[in-house]
């Protein structure tokens, strides 16, 4: 037999999260492991606690009760909800990252594209401007944006290019570990097509782990390997993408599966 | 390679008042290196059931599948996700019938996709993808082009493609000739050889009489359970 | 002195408690401490903050120099030194060097400023990253975590559209190699003053209810990249009356056909320089005066 991990160096162990907004269970006793290099797409209809879970996760919403540790890549854990804020701030600057379903919210729409992209750089202590501006372009051609809009404003790009600029400004910190809510909502089908192959090709590449919430299937089939359902704040099932998908045993995901048109 | 034991698999429709739907029980199934086993019986006796669960893609109700990796034996049905993701990235393929793949990559681009993962140069494993898929017909100014607008046959042949590139120890073939001409039919028995004196175990389901007879070392065979009480 | 203001205009408890701000401002080099600005004699911009300051660190035995774009001579500077000659009896100077407390608004005097010395700088916006980051909690938890990457990012966008840093003046400066901070509209020519400059430098913002202070001797670094380094600008010429090249210049119009005359800003400077027999090119000798 191989070994069995022994279940403590994940990258992420939450256990036992509770959160309720007054009467509303937002999350109800809530365990989520993820490993180096894996993604995890946390499924659901709205309202089900995802986006919520993905908050408690990332440090940014404290649960009611629960905790969420974080193994560093020197293998010490620490404790999302209660490390100090500044701590908390060069995690999310450095190792993490979080795409947002609305790129303006993490864009800064009057700053140019190489500007955008070589913020995380600069917070990180970056002081040359070629380095820096290399490092840029080469970061907007990976996300198939070309190089010589580099000095455009975000204004006159397109909502895929905006969801692709917010990538490239998201991984130019090579993070181990991103957030992602929605990343392809509110795109055109043909643009959804592209930006989740862009996404599935640059977290393999670079072994990134993912948190990805999305209430499309299709999306998670693409770019999962594990899948937790979630109904009203309870995780209801969880396993390797295709066997939740292709042979679910809770009710609710039967129902979830069920309900997506076959094309 | 592959050893099952005592393996049952029910579904449960929730959506049907939890309806109880027994597909297969008390399967013991051995599968050698080198060695093709067949799985027969009619429709709806679970071959395509069977075949999943060995794969890890249907959850097992009850039993062990014990599956060789890396030297010793990993119960698929009892290991974490990332155990199964490590076996089927290393030592399990499964080719079924219907091709499902990321919109607008290329078709060498799917093809090439396992051995770059596994860290051959890229160029190199196109190459690879590129006469593999010359090999089943595929014609070279078809490599360019997403295979989402293909024929079915087409996209078997892709498929094929995809889960013999990897030359994994264990394959899984879902009628993998179900809507091929003679003559591809036959380069993809040719394939099934060659991977079984490379020591491939193989386990494949298909209900054309020449191709089973061509490749099968046994038959396994399936029978329809019987509704539970 | 004017009878019924208390000394120095301000009474007694405001004072203290602008002093007790600018200790703490003093212990923490660069860091905005808010204080209770009050209502001056005089429109907010015009230096209600810097009077404030004034007021509240001035003594009896203490000379005072207004200075207004480096010129003693202009509205803003009379107004405020005749102030304080009424409200607080002080004497007033031009000078320079006889000054122990100099209020400024946008200019540091040429002549190096000596250990006895205090320099009061007259601020309209105390937060350097305004113009980047409207939410002040948000500059605040920045300032907090000393998290300065967008101020790069503004210096960044710089460059790329001109090739160079274009902040001209106002140039942010990170102190003591922690905080951020607005060294006021002073040229960019003057930050470099300011680095372990041995005057106490003091800093009041009064619509902005802010007060920081740089204490002697402090490291004041103006922000760059190591390959777009910090360069103090000015004009390419001497002065035109005294013929200086080492001073800020100002650029004066002197006709109607586009004749132009660059002078020396701080006018004490000037004045000194050509007392001394320095003559620019368009300057005269002092004694045919």
């Amino acid at each position: 037999m191989t070994a069995v991990p022994n279940g403590h160096d994940g990258l992420i162990t939450a256990r036992g999260l509770y959160l309720s907004f007054g009467a509303i269970p937002a999350l109800v006793d809530v365990d989520i492991d993820l490993w180096p290099g894996e993604v995890l797409a946390v499924v659901g209809e709205s309202g089900s606690g995802k986006t919520t879970l993905l908050n408690v996760l990332s440090g940014r919403v404290a649960p009611d009760a629960g905790a969420v540790l974080y193994t560093d890549p020197e293998g010490e854990q620490h404790d999302v909800h209660t490390m100090p804020a500044p701590a908390l701030r060069t995690l999310h600057r450095s190792d993490w990252g979080f795409v947002h379903q609305d790129p303006k919210q993490n864009l800064r729409m009057n700053v140019s594209a190489g500007g955008n992209v070589g913020e995380r750089l600069m917070a990180r202590g970056a002081r040359h401007y070629g380095t820096i501006r290399a490092e840029a372009i080469d970061w907007l051609t990976q996300v198939e944006i070309d190089a010589d809009r580099v000095d455009d404003l975000p204004r006159t790009f397109s909502g895929g290019m905006l969801q692709r600029l917010q990538i490239a400004r998201t991984l130019v910190t090579h993070p181990r570990l991103v957030f992602m809510d929605e990343p392809t909502g509110g795109l055109d089908v043909s643009v959804q097509a592209r930006l989740l192959d862009l996404i599935r090709t640059l977290v393999a590449r670079l072994g990134i782990a993912a948190v990805l919430v999305t209430h499309d299937i299709a999306v998670a089939r693409l770019l999962a390997h594990r899948i937790a359902v979630m109904q009203r704040g309870r995780v209801v099932e969880t396993g390797l993408t295709d066997q939740v998908l292709d042979d679910p045993q809770h009710a609710y995901t039967q129902l979830l599966v069920s309900s997506v048109l076959q094309v | 390679m592959i050893r099952t034991e005592g393996l049952a698999k029910t579904f449960t429709l929730h959506l049907r008042g939890g309806m109880q739907l027994p597909v297969f029980s008390g399967i013991d199934l051995t599968v050698h290196s080198g060695e093709c086993v067949v799985l027969s019986g009619p429709s709806g006796a679970g071959k395509s059931t069977l075949m999943r669960s060995l794969y890890g893609n249907y959850r097992a109700g009850a039993g062990h599948i014990w599956i060789r990796h890396h030297g010793g034996m990993v119960d698929i049905a009892a290991s974490e996700p990332r155990i199964v993701l490590a076996v089927r990235r290393e030592t399990l393929v499964y080719v079924s019938q219907f091709l499902r793949v990321v919109p607008r990559v290329s078709t060498l681009d799917i093809v090439a996709d396992e051995p770059i993962t596994r860290g051959i140069a890229p160029d190199e494993a196109r190459d690879m993808a590129g006469s593999l898929l010359l090999r089943l017909n595929i014609p070279r100014r078809m490599h360019g082009i997403p295979p989402a607008t293909f024929s079915g046959g087409e996209q078997q042949r892709v498929n094929v493609a995809r889960g013999f590139i990897a030359a994994h120890p264990i394959l899984l073939l879902d009628e993998p000739t179900a809507s091929l001409d003679a003559e591809n039919r036959s380069v993809v028995v040719g394939m099934i050889q060659e991977a079984k004196a490379r020591g491939t175990a193989v386990v494949a389901i298909c209900h054309d009489a020449d191709v089973r007879a061509a490749i099968a070392d046994r038959l396994y065979p399936l029978s329809p359970a019987r509704e539970a009480a | 002195m004017t009878e019924g203001y208390n000394f120095a205009y301000l009474d007694e408890q405001t004072k203290r408690m602008i002093r007790r701000a600018l200790l703490k401002a003093v212990a923490i080099p660069g860091h905005q401490v808010p204080f209770g600005s009050r209502e001056m004699p005089l429109p907010y911009g015009w230096g209600t903050g810097g009077i404030q300051v004034t007021a509240s660190i001035l003594g009896t035995n203490d000379v005072l120099k207004v200075i207004d774009q480096g010129a003693d001579d202009t509205t803003n500077a009379v107004s405020i030194r005749r102030f304080f000659a009424r409200t607080a009896d002080v004497a007033t100077t031009t000078h320079t060097a006889d000054a122990t407390v100099i209020q400024t608004r946008h200019r540091i005097p040429e002549k190096t400023l000596r250990d006895n010395q205090i320099i009061v700088y007259q601020v309209p916006q105390p937060e350097p990253l305004y113009r980047l980051e409207s939410s002040r909690v948000e500059t605040r938890r920045m300032h907090g975590l000393a998290d300065y990457g967008l101020m790069h990012v503004k210096l960044y966008e710089d460059v790329a559209r001109f090739g160079q840093i274009s902040i001209s003046y106002d140039y942010p400066v990170l102190v003591n190699q922690r905080y951020l901070m607005s060294p006021s509209p002073i040229p960019a020519f003057d930050n470099p003053k300011m680095d372990r400059m041995p005057a106490l430098q003091l800093f009041g913002a009064g619509r902005e209810k802010r007060i920081y202070a740089i204490p002697p001797w402090t490291a004041v670094r103006s922000l760059d990249f190591d390959d777009h380094p910090f360069r103090a600008i000015n004009a390419s010429e001497p002065c035109g009356l005294c013929g200086a090249t080492d001073s800020y210049l100002d650029e004066v119009v002197i006709d109607d056909r586009g004749g132009r005359l660059f002078v020396c800003s701080d006018t004490d400077h000037c004045a000194e320089r050509r007392a001394a027999g320095h003559i620019g090119k368009d300057g005269f000798a002092e004694a045919a005066e």
